[in-house]
């Protein structure tokens, strides 16, 4: 391996067979780029999902009622059902050990919401202070909700971040400001961002002040709750399941629901949402892994065969070096040291070039489910050196055969 | 130099084997200049192999320098081409990605001496054949006569005991060839012990010993004067 003379032989060999090395290399080269390309942007797909999942806390849950479907207790289907204060209170107490977060959710539509002059058309929901949490709204200014003003009816908004863009532009804050609903003056006291604008385009206000001051009595639009985080993923997924079905039992119970019945209580786990596409994911990234080592494996059998040609050709020469005192182990030695040579070159340089593409360009990828494609060096460094081994062995075969060719055949081969 | 008594080779082919040598007896000593005739396929070739120890003999012995040469490896034999013998092909066999001087310095590398050494004893080979000033050309570059001397030069390089040539001028024209036997004849005149195989007449009278081989055994063994080549060439 240290044999300077050999390498200086090494050297000489491939200075002269120029084309036939690039193409070696070439197959090598191209398989690991292919590879780490596909690495990549099996982990862009799971970090665009991931940011995906980020909007809401992902262990967020989701309740909001329908209308019934199936006959039960006597009750016609088609009945809607309301979900109401109490039955958030009864399900808060219940399964208190559960819950992380929670909140009920007033949607309050069809009012005229106005800044001065201008009308504003945005969702306007009522909501409790611990839904922030739930929603991964991040404060940008002021406050958001508080029990204070649950408690005292408060007539306070906390907007989106696009509406103060879109709206309160000519301000340095919308802080202070009072936006009219109904006619009602509501105070300014905060400013929310998210990462979608849609979910900016919001004005909340205190559930309490929904419910009394717009006649929405004790009726709830929808219910949400975060679990507390737990040490897994897979745990997460299972609680989170676990504590779905827990709630809508209860839930059909209350309203006398059939237990089939899933279109009148409808509950939607995120964390399940998130498994079913986190293993979408990983079968794809499984897919991506099997097409890369595919095509290394159609990389090292180019190599093979490379290597079985190339021994061909040189039959003759081979039998020339073995005449003048070659030994068999020096034959086998040139050969593989060789093949060894020109994988590792075009393996580091498909996977340099790959990585640096994947280093400059993945940061700028950012379209619907991929982000910033990357690959773990450790994991793709290890393939190169795993490519770099099958390589040799798929160039000691050939060698092997050269070494071992009769001597005075190898000289007759033309 | 060379002993070899009671020489036996066949080839197998299929269920039938070809007995090519049947018994052959004979010595070589130092500075011999020793010429091995013979019609096509009466085993000339097969016998230069296994004194070449390219290949193996199914009975008999042969002994080089005094040295039993017997059960051989593959590196064994190795070793002992790289330090005894030189080899001369009808078709040359150099090297074709390798110039004149890499084709002359390649034995030097398998004995281990370092690359500067190499080339500095090769130019001096080359230098010896007359073609110094084509040191750096390749072989396809090169007549089939200075081939041949380039041949030499590497079979020369190693300062090896015995020379053995298999058809050295059969790829050459009668001008080339003389020119060729001419060099040959020099390196005997300083004391190189040659073993030439072939099967034209000429050649083999510019020998000092012609032996003859007829069906797989030595029909004739006898000295001649010797015919030198210079007088054949300008
Ligand atoms: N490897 C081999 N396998 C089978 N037969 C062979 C082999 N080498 C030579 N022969 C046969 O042995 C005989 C002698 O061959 P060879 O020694 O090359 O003769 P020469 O050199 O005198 O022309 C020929 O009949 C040839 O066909
Ligand atoms: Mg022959």
């Amino acid at each position: 391996m240290f044999d300077i003379e050999r390498w200086q032989e090494i050297f000489d060999t491939i200075r002269k067979n120029k084309l036939r090395t690039f193409l070696t290399g070439l197959s090598v080269a191209s398989g690991i780029f292919i590879l780490v390309i596909l690495l990549g942007f099996g982990q862009g797909m799971q970090n665009g999902v991931a940011q995906e999942f980020e909007e809401d806390a992902i262990t967020s849950i989701n309740v909001w009622a329908g209308t019934t479907t199936k006959e039960h207790k006597g009750m016609n289907p088609g009945r809607r059902i309301q979900l109401r204060n109490e039955n958030y209170e009864l399900v808060n107490e219940l399964f208190v050990d559960d819950i992380e977060y929670g909140s009920s959710r007033t949607y309050i539509n069809g009012l005229s919401i106005n800044y001065g002059k201008e009308s504003l058309a945005y969702g306007l929901q009522g909501v409790s202070p611990e839904f922030q949490f739930i929603e991964n709204a991040k404060i940008s200014e002021g406050r958001f909700i508080n029990e204070y003003d649950e408690v005292n009816v408060a007539k306070v908004a906390v907007i989106g971040n696009k509406i103060k863009t879109d709206v309160f532009n000519s301000l340095e804050s919308p802080i202070g400001e009072y936006i009219k609903i109904s006619g009602i003056p509501f105070k300014i006291i905060g400013v929310f961002s998210e990462n979608e604008d849609r979910e900016e385009e919001r004005i909340y206000i205190p559930l309490n002040t929904s419910q009394k001051v717009f006649n929405e009595a004790d009726r709830i639009g929808n219910i949400s709750y975060t679990l507390p985080p737990a040490d897994d993923f897979k745990t997460a997924v299972a609680e989170a399941t676990e504590f779905k079905n827990k709630l809508r039992t209860h839930l059909q119970r209350v309203h006398t629901v059939a237990p089939e019945d899933t279109s009148a209580i409808n509950v939607f786990s995120m964390m399940e949402a998130a498994d079913r596409y986190f293993s979408l994911i990983d079968n794809i990234k499984l897919f991506f892994w099997f097409v890369g080592i595919c095509t290394v494996i159609a990389g090292i059998v180019g190599v093979s065969n490379i290597m079985l040609i190339v021994v061909k050709e040189r039959t003759r020469e081979i039998g020339i070096r073995k005449a003048i005192g070659a030994k068999p182990w020096a034959i086998v030695g040139l050969i593989l040291q060789e093949s060894i040579f020109v994988t590792a070159i075009s393996g580091f340089s498909g996977f340099i070039f790959s990585m640096g593409l994947l280093e400059i360009f993945g940061p700028y990828i950012e379209v619907d489910y991929i982000v910033n494609p990357s690959v773990n060096f450790n994991v793709a460094l290890s393939t190169v050196i795993l490519l770099i081994i099958a390589g040799t062995l798929a160039g000691f075969f050939p060698a092997w055969r050269a070494a071992n060719i009769h001597t005075i055949k190898a000289l007759k081969d033309e | 130099m060379i002993e070899i008594k009671n020489l036996h080779k066949s080839y197998k082919m299929g269920s039938n084997a070809l007995h090519v040598l049947k018994g052959i007896d004979f010595s070589v000593k130092e500075g011999e200049l020793v010429a091995i005739m013979g019609s096509s396929g009466s085993g000339k070739s097969t016998l230069l192999n296994i004194l070449g120890m390219l290949d193996v003999a199914d009975e008999g012995e042969y002994n080089l320098d005094g040295m039993p040469i017997k059960n051989l490896n593959e590196t064994k034999a190795a070793n002992y081409r790289n330090k005894f013998l030189g080899f001369i092909f009808q078709s040359f066999n150099l090297i074709n990605y390798k110039t004149a001087l890499e084709n002359v310095a390649l034995p030097l590398y398998y004995q281990g001496m370092n690359r500067k050494k190499r080339q500095e004893k090769a130019l001096k080979y080359l230098e010896q054949v007359g073609l110094k000033e084509w040191s750096h050309h390749l072989p396809s570059e090169l007549s089939g006569g200075q081939k041949q001397r380039v041949a030499i030069a590497r079979a020369m390089v190693t300062e090896p005991k015995v020379l053995l040539a298999d058809e050295l001028t059969g790829a050459l024209d009668s001008k080339t060839s003389y020119e060729v036997m001419d060099l040959i004849q020099q390196i005997n005149d300083k004391g190189n012990t040659i073993l030439v195989v072939t099967h034209e007449n000429d050649i083999a009278h510019m020998c000092k010993r012609i032996v003859y081989l007829r069906d797989g055994v030595i029909v004739k063994d006898e000295k001649v004067k010797q015919v030198r080549a210079k007088e054949y060439v300008q």
